[in-house]
């Protein structure tokens, strides 16, 4: 069975030696008093000091505390958790990569403005929009990109419209960003099928409406397939049809959110285009527009001239900047990498075998974590461990605890709130049928074992169960925070 | 393919088409078209060559700054950073399985909190200027204000962001000025510009100018019914008072220069920092110290009903994805450098700025600096060519010139900024010592 490291767990902050760090032209520092204005002078600085091996030690010793993709399964419903090339890492840190600056002349920069030029591209044509921005930082930044377009768009129109709905069904970035362009959001509930409830939709949608924001196929893993019907009430009503990326790897080469007459979209390029998430970023949010929304993209837009690549800023209808400089390079880089590689047949190939994997997998489980609504799903589905709660109290939370057990990583839990103790199982392409084999029989066996090692589970890893309450209630987010809490727990003490 | 067919039949299809019959004929697309796929060879041959177009600052000098800057960065921060554990993982939504990032990022905020004196740290904002209208937004959370005020000497693009950022809660941004002499901030302006509706003031130590201003410390005494916003470069912090001694309620900053390259500017690092009891308020991912089962020490992401995927359309802010392995890697670089290391870095930096400033100033036609105060790695000079045009002559040269300033700051049209870091040579600078005098 995995058993997770467990390694010596001091802080960086509670070991101490002598930093050996050898600094260009350290010999000819001036004295401090001359360096800055009295009143901004630094008295002191309480920072760790040790030789570089021991930082090593302490990090690598840490990584194996941790679990990725390279170390297993990672079915984490919404997140699309593929495996990631090891291309990527090696063309990210090339010297023309890594050591440019972003505010080098044009001349100096052709090559890097070509691959984002190419990127914007592919991505028009893999999503059927017809331009692309590779600004946003990532997927909820793209989000809010978004919003702010649908706004300078109505705006211009000579229109206020101050709502924006969502299906109750959405991702939580969904109503954040919305909101924090300065929507209202509307929230519609989902109809009996786990789709968007047409009648609904329609009474929610009125001049007001600025977009309808939704991911296709649902979190649920269902294509909404009166895509089309709810595309026209959206429009009916003067309102943009905005699509969450999220879950693109499922249709891939099969529909695209242009057909689905979408106006705008984001993507997940650490998603859907195979760059490691980083635990937990950096990934990038680029984000695609039909024409009429073409010139409120954030500038500089990439321009090719008589041969050559421009940055252009002379867009009088554009909203600005969402981020500083161009967007996360090294991440786009990675992902333009896949996309050669891939091909289109091959990143169709990956949409097909993700959504093959999903239903295979939906299928071995069915018998003890049934998927409610419709049958067939695309690239992910949501079970529900509702019986083995009523018969042994064992609760979603649990079964994702335990899983962690056997050296898989746990899917989603709790999301979406339709399905009552949902897991949301997302396999991704990347996995063999023996892994999702392994994967079903794993989660089988935990239903049939004693309720109590379920319940005190994890017992392999690191640490065992880790309390949250107490996270939250004493909020100690430092060091500093930590020894300031110790210090007054022993004056209290005394 | 036979495991697939296997896995098919398991399902009681036939083809994989049938796995797609759920999307309606009217919406059907039939492949890409996408070139075929190629080999890896090939695709690492291809943009090898792609970027051998791009004139890179591995051994060429290069001056520019303005929130990226070419620095050092130790090898054993690639190697900590590049641990496949941590850079295939994700969100650590399973605290038990993810103890060694979950560490690693409190280690960064921990960094952060000695570094800003402030006690709560997030794990991230996507860059500098995303960190700032954040803070913007939480100044207004903080006491329900809506006039945030700003230098006019910042970068534009700066300026853009904040602007976008702050156009949805309606926040009010206002300029404030700088002293033409010194390049500090302008006292009398901004005390014009401070109202009863003032939410936050926002300073930088150093500034645009690379100027470190020695207004920062006064502004809270003078002005202490608005938030304090103070944006930092982290290296800077080696030799300067933390904001948070000095009254700062928010700290932002750029960490890129803490081991990370310059990457054309992506992915960037947004430091955030607060006191500790505007928690609540603050923007993103946050990991805190708590116990597990057995009563250990261990680690969790933490206040999460501030976050989108809780609190929905009330969240504080709607960060999901941000730059944690960034986080790390600051970690690590911070780790190595230490106490004194990074003393000496901020010492080094200033020292190799006065050289540059220096020798440039001897060069007739040229002023540096333009102000008159303490610098710390960047300085405003004035050229006698447009900067544009003497940008081109260098670059000619093989070397990487400064930032023309108009874009930035209209009043100053034949200026540039110049950035020296500890990688700046005495023989880079005698390249360009002797390139401008060439075009002069």
């Amino acid at each position: 069975m995995y058993r997770q490291a467990r390694h010596d767990r001091r802080l960086i902050f509670e070991l101490d030696g002598k930093s050996e760090i050898d600094l260009p032209h350290s010999d000819e520092v001036e004295r401090l008093e001359d360096l800055a204005p009295p009143e901004l002078l630094r008295e002191s600085l309480d920072l760790p000091s040790l030789p570089e091996r021991e930082v090593v030690r302490h990090y690598v010793n840490l990584s194996q505390m941790n679990f990725g993709v390279d170390n297993g399964i990672y079915p984490l419903g919404s997140c699309t958790m593929k495996y990631n090339p090891k291309y990527g890492d090696v063309l990210s840190s090339l010297p023309g990569v890594a050591s440019i600056h972003p505010y080098q002349e044009e001349e100096s920069i052709q090559g890097a403005l070509r691959l984002m030029y190419e990127l914007e591209k592919a991505l028009c044509e893999i999503s059927g929009m017809d331009a692309v921005t590779l600004q946003p930082a990532a997927g909820a930044h793209g989000e809010f990109t978004g919003m702010l377009l649908a706004k300078a768009y109505h705006a211009k129109k000579g229109e206020q419209r101050t709502q924006v709905v969502v299906p109750d069904s959405a991702h939580g970035t969904n109503p954040a960003s919305a909101a924090m362009a300065g929507f209202e959001v509307i929230e519609i509930p989902s109809g009996p099928d786990g789709c968007v409830d047409l009648e609904a939709l329609d009474a929610a949608v009125s001049e007001r409406t600025a977009a309808f924001m939704i991911t296709n196929p649902n979190t649920l893993g269902i294509f909404e397939a009166r895509i089309r019907d709810i595309a026209r009430i959206v429009h009916e009503a003067g309102a943009l049809l905005y699509y969450d990326g999220a879950n693109l790897n499922a249709v891939m080469g099969k529909t695209s959110p242009g057909i689905m007459d979408f106006d705008i979209v984001h993507f997940n390029l650490h998603k859907t285009f195979a760059t490691p998430h980083g635990g937990g970023g950096p990934g990038a949010g680029p984000v695609g527009v039909k024409k009429k929304l073409e010139p409120f993209l954030p500038v500089p837009r990439i321009v090719l001239r008589e041969g050559r690549y421009h940055l252009e800023y002379d867009m009088p209808d554009s909203i600005g900047k969402v981020r500083a400089f161009y967007g996360n390079f090294a991440v786009l880089v990675r992902a333009y990498a896949y996309i050669l590689r891939q091909g289109g047949n091959g990143l169709k190939e990956a949409s097909e075998r993700a959504v093959l994997n999903a239903n295979y997998l939906k299928h071995r489980l069915a018998s003890v974590y049934p998927a409610p609504y419709k049958e067939l799903r695309k690239h992910e589905f949501v079970v529900s461990c509702k019986k083995l709660k009523e018969e042994k109290g064992i609760r979603a939370l649990d079964v994702a605890k335990r899983l962690l057990d056997y050296g898989m990583h746990a899917p989603t839990v709790y999301f979406p709130s339709l399905v009552e103790e949902a897991l949301m199982i997302e396999p991704t392409e990347s996995e063999t049928k023996g892994t999702l084999d392994r994967f079903a029989e794993a989660l089988l066996r935990i239903a049939s074992e004693d309720p109590q090692l379920v319940k005190s589970s994890p017992h392999n890893t690191s640490v065992k169960r880790v309390d949250e309450v107490q996270a939250a209630k004493e909020a100690i987010l430092s060091y500093r925070a930590y020894r300031r809490r110790m210090m007054r727990g022993a004056e209290k003490g005394s | 393919m036979k495991r697939a067919g296997e896995m098919l039949s398991e399902l009681g299809l036939t083809s994989i088409d049938q796995l797609f019959e759920d999307i309606p004929p009217e919406v059907r697309i039939n492949g890409l078209h996408l070139p075929a796929g190629i080999s890896e060879a090939e695709v690492l041959r291809e943009i090898r060559t792609m970027m051998a177009m791009n004139l890179d600052a591995e051994g060429r000098p290069c001056f520019l700054g303005a929130g990226i800057y070419n620095h050092f960065i130790p090898s054993a921060v690639k190697t900590i950073v590049t641990r496949s554990e941590f850079i295939t993982s994700y969100t650590p939504y399973q605290p038990e399985i993810s103890q060694g990032l979950l560490q690693a990022l409190f280690e960064y905020q921990s960094y952060i909190a000695e570094l800003t004196g402030l006690e709560a740290v997030n794990s991230s904002n996507y860059d500098a200027s995303t960190a700032l209208g954040e803070a913007a937004t939480m100044c207004m959370r903080l006491n329900e204000r809506k006039r945030f005020l700003i230098p006019e000497a910042m970068n534009w693009e700066k300026k853009s962001v904040l602007q976008n950022y702050c156009s949805g809660p309606g926040i009010e941004v206002v300029e404030y000025s700088y002293d033409p002499y010194t390049g500090e901030l302008d006292l009398e302006d901004l005390r014009a510009k401070v109202t009863p509706d003032t939410s936050g003031i926002y300073v930088e130590v150093p500034n645009f100018f690379g100027v470190i201003d020695s207004h920062a410390p006064l502004l809270k005494k003078e002005f202490p019914e608005a938030a304090l916003v103070v944006g930092v470069n982290p290296i800077s912090l080696g030799i300067l008072k933390a904001p948070g001694d000095y009254g700062a309620d928010i700290c932002i900053g750029e960490g890129q220069p803490l081991g990370i390259p310059m990457n054309f500017g992506g992915p960037l690092l947004g430091i955030f920092a607060c006191r500790q009891e505007h928690v609540r308020k603050m923007p993103g991912r946050v990991i805190g110290m708590t116990k597990d089962a057995e009563g250990e020490r261990a680690f969790c992401m933490t206040l999460q009903t501030r976050e989108q995927h809780i609190r929905r359309s009330k969240a504080t802010s709607n960060i999901c994805t941000n730059e944690a392995l960034l986080a790390v890697a600051a970690a690590a670089y911070l780790g190595i450098l230490g106490r004194e290391g990074l003393r000496t870095l901020a010492k080094i930096n200033i020292s190799r700025a006065r050289k540059l400033q220096a020798l440039i100033d001897q060069l007739d036609g040229f002023d540096s600096p333009i102000f008159d105060s303490y610098h710390f790695n960047e300085f405003v000079i004035r050229t006698p060519l447009r900067p544009e045009k003497l940008n081109k002559l260098l670059l000619r040269k093989g070397i990487l010139g400064g930032l023309p300033l108009h874009r930035h700051i209209r009043q100053l049209p034949d200026h540039m900024l110049l950035c020296a870091t500890e990688l700046t040579s005495d023989e880079d600078m005698e390249r360009l010592i002797s390139a401008l005098k060439e075009v002069v």
